[in-house]
């Protein structure tokens, strides 16, 4: 019996040491919750507040242009310098061509003038902007299309940028390459205004919304290739 | 309290939970996708306004209008030019990458001079003014010695002003040896000379549109023969009209597999054909008698030197070319060839063509007059849907200098070639002539818009020969064979850089002019070879610069073109619409005054071309043409290569067309690997089978083995150039082989 008793007495030792690790004691438990939280807390804090700094370079426009007082000057609002060509593409950011008219000598007191005029329009040096809006290189999109056919304000998708008397930072994604403000600010897609985002949802949103045309103007018909040529 | 591994997992969830609470994962996904949409590597066109410049491509002698697409300054693609009366928007596989050209990242991209062994690829890049006053050095110690006649200079660009601008420089300079890139056009133009009347710098004009049965003595008209896209265009208008052509060659070219019928004859055989044709239309009287009788001489009888009355073409037809006898050298039974002269003489507007392939060399000159006979015949001569003798457009009105008496005496000194003038020039003469030293050595060689040491038969003794020559200068922006041995290079602008004329594309019904533009500022240091002639000149002093007064080449084609500038810039052509084609009735310059069959001088006969090989050369090889391959002075551009088929270029490999039978007999099978061997060199090829080739003939494609250029086409195939010969033909002096004698074995 001995022998018996000296195995029970083993395997509830053994049992005791095992259930003593199994089941915490207070402050054991207290570390384990604390651990839990320090990584929440911790991750939360990366990927809401830390991430979004790593993931965009922030660059800042060669010239601080001021478009409020530009607009001011000219008489066809935003297409006096963004204009559609004859064959209808859209001329983008104006290039030193159109600027040289008024600016081949410096016109006021502005220091970012007088920067533009040496460094650029007396180099003959086009100016490298970083264009806000650029999108992928496999999305096809018409200005013509939009602006004229379906008579849409600029406002609707880039906002109250011709109002602007600064150039805001360009935050440029480090992976995809793409402006922040093609992105969204927000990184979970929240928004609140139509230009706060430029991505395919955007667009669809707004086609859906607006019941315009889902297709191809030329062929009628829907599909992927309609803007990713 | 303690740290343990539960606390670590707890952390560890933690931070999971943590991190799928916060954009970080999403957004990265999201990115990354995006990223591998938009490969940063992918080469995309520049952002920018996009244009169109019109120009002409004059990468051959097509002469094709283009439009090209810019964006900003980039080019991105080149299309036919939609109203160009030449190609009406067509254009083909090599006009179409010219852009891989001017974009070439082995262009010559400034004037460079020799520093290692000629040959060896080392350079040192000099500027302009020392490379002019280097060559214009050269010239002058060379005139100070009496040996400016032991210059010469080589262009392919055909009868342009810049040709016209380089003769003009080395007739002042004192050299008699200019020599234009010979083709099939010498001989059309011979033949025209012989037969009509025509100038020696008439242009061949052909009414193909309004023809509607084409006798085409291996013509490769759907292979890049003539005006190339012009023979689309012609070939689509012959569907609608149901024109017949009828496509005699040992080959079943491109051409062969779309025309109405395909003959294949003994290789070398077309003349004797032509012929056999003739004897059937005159024995059945199925010629056109009053035209024949009208205006032509030499049909009946001849009258020789001496007075006497000798057989004229129609009884030496008779008496040798019966289709019997023709059957023998042709391969054809005698039914069929009276059965084709019956079919050519009962069309319309027939007509007989002869240049092989693309019509690369100028042929038998014998073969070229009795084919042209076959059009005497059936009186398509200045008739629609004939072919005609075009007058070269009266443009080079350039003042008259004086030559001094060096340039005098220098081009009174025979050419190194043996031709009385250079209006035929015999290139395939001029190897042996530098080799001997006879009549003189050649000192300088200055190469223009041509690659002789790659387009040239007998590859060997041609490298040979240039080896010998002191000093070799090349013009071109491509490192091309001739450029890489040379002395130096003083690179021209290409095609899409400069303005230049773009005469009379061959084989086309109307005098037309084009003229191409700078579509794009030079990417490069280069120069207009135009510019530079008038340089090299000025530092030539004397009556050189005085015979080259221009300011620069702009200035002296002004003056070329003269009221022609201006339509010409306006629309990019110009086309003589008012041009009456010359009245055959009225304008002739033979010796009769009338066109003619035959004379005391000649009588078109068969003598067949001395192919070289001895009887241990069992098979006879030809060479083909493709679109897909350029052969002339431009090589194929990466695309057109990335284009060609897999039975003409496998890998590295160059392949040769064989008959299945013939392969058969010699144990071969497809792809296998074999030396072939010719009188002239050899190399490794592999067997391609091909039922649409003659049995006992074989065939490799021009355009391929270079040794330079660039990576993507040096080292592909082999140089059919290194294996033939040429054979000079007796009338003409010009090169009229067709093909070698050649063994195959296993390698
Ligand atoms: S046919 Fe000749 S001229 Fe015409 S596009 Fe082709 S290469 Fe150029």
């Amino acid at each position: 019996m001995s022998n018996s008793d000296d195995r029970t007495q083993t395997v509830s030792g053994k049992a005791a040491e095992a259930s003593s690790t199994d089941k915490p004691d207070g402050s054991s438990r207290g570390i384990i919750v604390l651990c839990f939280c320090i990584g929440l807390v911790v991750s939360l804090v990366f990927g809401w507040v830390v991430f979004p700094k790593l993931l965009y370079s922030r660059k800042q426009q060669p010239i601080d242009f001021n478009h409020n007082l530009h607009a001011g000057l000219v008489s066809n609002g935003c297409e006096s310098c963004h204009f559609l060509r004859d064959d209808g593409t859209y001329s983008g950011t104006p290039k030193l061509a159109q600027c040289i008219d008024c600016h081949q000598d410096v016109q006021g007191n502005s220091p970012e003038e007088a920067k533009f005029v040496e460094q650029y329009v007396k180099k003959g040096i086009e100016v490298p902007w970083l264009v806000y809006a650029r999108q992928p290189d496999c999305v096809f999109f018409s200005h013509a299309a939009h602006v004229k056919a379906a008579k849409m304000d600029c406002v609707t998708c880039h906002g109250d940028i011709g109002d602007s008397e600064h150039l805001k930072v360009y935050e440029q994604n480090r992976i995809s390459g793409y402006s922040r403000d093609v992105e969204g600010a927000s990184l979970i897609g929240f928004k609140k205004h139509t230009w706060d985002r430029m991505k395919m949802d955007d667009c669809s949103e707004c086609h859906q919304k607006q019941k315009a045309v889902m297709g191809s103007v030329q062929t009628q018909k829907e599909g992927c290739f309609v803007c990713h040529k | 309290m303690k740290i343990d591994r539960r606390s670590f997992l707890s952390l560890g969830i933690g931070v999971a939970a943590g991190t799928a609470f916060s954009p970080l994962p999403w957004k990265l996904m999201d990115d990354v996708s995006i990223w591998t949409q938009n490969w940063p590597w992918t080469p995309v066109p520049a952002k920018g306004e996009s244009t169109w410049v019109n120009s002409v491509c004059t990468l051959c002698p097509g002469s094709c209008g283009i439009s090209v697409r810019k964006v900003d300054d980039r080019g991105v693609k080149i299309e036919g030019m939609k109203d160009h009366p030449v190609n009406q928007g067509g254009i083909c596989s090599l006009g179409l990458a010219g852009l891989q050209l001017l974009y070439s990242p082995d262009r010559v991209k400034t004037p460079l001079k020799r520093a290692g062994k000629r040959g060896e690829g080392k350079w040192v890049s000099i500027s302009w003014d020392q490379a002019i006053s280097e060559v214009a050095g050269k010239l002058k110690e060379l005139i100070t010695g009496g040996q400016a006649h032991t210059v010469a200079g080589i262009t392919g660009g055909g009868p342009n002003t810049l040709s016209r601008l380089f003769k003009r420089f080395l007739t002042a300079y004192g050299s008699p040896n200019f020599f234009n890139i010979p083709s099939i056009d010498d001989s059309y133009r011979l033949a025209l000379q012989m037969m009509n009347g025509a100038t020696p710098d008439a242009t061949v004009g052909l009414d193909l549109e309004n023809t509607d049965f084409i006798l085409s003595f291996g013509c490769g008209l759907l292979d890049g023969w003539g005006s190339p896209v012009h023979m689309f265009k012609t070939n689509t208008a012959w569907r609608k009209t149901q024109a017949r052509v009828i496509q005699i060659e040992p080959r079943l070219s491109r051409t062969a597999a779309k025309a109405y019928q395909w003959i294949p004859i003994t290789p070398g055989s077309e003349g004797a054909l032509a012929l056999g044709i003739a004897n059937v239309l005159i024995t059945e009287s199925l010629y056109r008698k009053d035209f024949v009788d009208n205006y032509t001489s030499g049909f009946e009888g001849v009258v020789n030197a001496s007075g006497e009355l000798q057989k004229g073409f129609k009884q030496h037809v008779l008496d040798n070319f019966s289709p019997k006898a023709v059957s023998e050298l042709t391969g054809l039974d005698p039914a069929a060839i009276t059965l084709l002269a019956r079919e050519f003489a009962k069309a319309k507007a027939p007509i007989a063509l002869f240049g092989r392939g693309q019509g690369k060399l100028p042929g038998s000159m014998d073969e070229a007059l009795a084919i042209h006979a076959l059009n005497m015949l059936m009186g398509a001569i200045n008739q629609k849907g004939g072919i005609y003798a075009l007058p070269t457009p009266d443009s080079q009105t350039w003042p008259v200098v004086p030559p001094d008496a060096v340039a005098d005496s220098g081009v009174k000194e025979p050419r190194l070639d043996g031709a009385s003038s250079d209006a035929y020039s015999r290139l395939n003469q001029l190897p042996p002539a530098v080799l001997s030293g006879k009549p003189y050595p050649l000192n300088a060689l200055l190469v223009m818009e041509a690659n002789p040491l790659y387009t040239m038969s007998n590859s060997k003794a041609v490298q040979e020969a240039f080896d010998k020559i002191p000093l070799v200068v090349s013009f071109s922006s491509f490192m091309d064979e001739t450029a890489q041995n040379s002395d130096l290079i003083l690179p021209n602008h290409i095609y899409l850089e400069r303005q230049e004329d773009a005469p009379l594309p061959a084989g086309f019904s109307k005098p037309v002019i084009s003229l191409s533009k700078a579509v794009f500022k030079p990417l490069h240091n280069t120069q207009h070879a135009g510019d530079t002639l008038i340089l090299l000149a000025k530092g030539l002093g004397g009556s050189v610069a005085e015979t080259l007064p221009w300011k620069d080449f702009e200035a002296c084609l002004k003056q070329a073109m003269g009221d022609k500038m201006e339509p010409l810039q306006k629309t990019g052509y110009w086309v003589n619409t008012g041009a009456v084609f010359p009245d055959g009735k009225t304008t002739f310059t033979t010796p009769s005054g009338k066109f003619e069959f035959a004379s005391s001088a000649f009588c078109p006969g068969f003598t067949p071309v001395k192919i070289e090989g001895d009887a241990s050369y069992p098979l006879l090889l030809i060479p083909y043409d493709t679109m897909r391959l350029a052969s002339g002075y431009a090589a194929n551009p990466p695309f057109d290569t990335k284009i060609l088929e897999e039975t003409i270029l496998l890998h590295q490999d160059g392949l040769i067309e064989i008959n299945p039978k013939t392969a058969q007999s010699m144990g071969l099978s497809e792809n296998d690997r074999v030396l072939l061997q010719t009188p002239r060199g050899q190399a490794n090829v592999l067997i391609h089978l091909e039922e649409g080739i003659m049995p006992g003939v074989i065939a490799l494609p021009r355009g391929l083995g270079h040794t330079a250029y660039d990576a993507y086409i040096a080292g592909k195939g082999v140089n059919l150039n290194g294996l033939t010969g040429p054979v000079a033909d007796p009338i003409s002096g010009l090169d009229a082989a067709w093909g070698i004698k050649a063994k195959l074995s296993k390698a």
